[in-house]
């Protein structure tokens, strides 16, 4: 079992705040791109595999990028959601991929795996941030 | 694709592989978490898939 870091060392560990921003933003564009960053090889690489193929699988499975739409607040949170992945969203943007196909079974498993990676991510991003402050 | 229990199940292996990732730093701990909450995954999916089973939907 590792041994637990004391809190000089903690504080050693973390970064200024300006480097912290761009961390983050760079966490939240490139999934484990912060874990990378940061020296954490394992985890970055785990991520930046597994998140981008979760919203792959959304689109390929006929999922919809949802737009947003701010009278109907459960479409801006799944909006704000699909946004969490980064850049495989704006690139699916871009494509005009996202578009959802309603009709097809897994629509709605689509959609919950777009969701889920963007969700994901954020999480992903928090962990870089405790991360880069010495916390964890 | 429209194999239920397969979507279930990928939904809960990527899931479970980067939950257990993010909560864990040595790869045996990871590994061992991964698999509980694949199987608590897939376990909740059949159970509650029956539970459902008699309703009229």
């Amino acid at each position: 079992m590792a041994a637990k870091s004391t809190t000089a060392e903690r504080q050693r560990a973390s970064v200024e705040p300006g480097s912290l921003v761009l961390l983050c933003i760079g966490a939240w564009l490139v999934p484990g791109a912060g874990h990378l960053w940061l020296g954490r090889r394992q985890k970055g690489i785990v991520f930046l595999l597994a998140l981008p193929l979760m919203f792959l699988t959304g689109l390929w499975l006929d999922g919809r990028i949802f737009p947003f739409e701010l009278s109907e607040p459960l479409v801006a949170l799944a909006a704000a959601s699909n946004v969490g992945i980064g850049v495989p969203w704006f690139v699916a943007r871009m494509l005009d991929a996202g578009g959802g196909l309603v009709t097809a079974a897994s629509y709605e498993y689509g959609n919950c795996f777009m969701i889920v990676a963007g969700l994901l991510n954020s999480l992903v991003i928090l962990d870089a941030f405790d991360v880069a402050m010495g916390r964890k | 694709m429209t194999d239920h229990f397969l979507l279930l199940a990928l939904f809960a292996f990527f899931v479970s592989l980067v939950f257990s990732v993010l909560m864990r730093d040595d790869p045996r701990s990871q590994m061992h978490l991964g698999l509980r909450m694949f199987g608590g995954f897939l376990a909740a999916g059949l159970v509650l898939g029956w539970l459902m089973y008699p309703l009229p939907l």
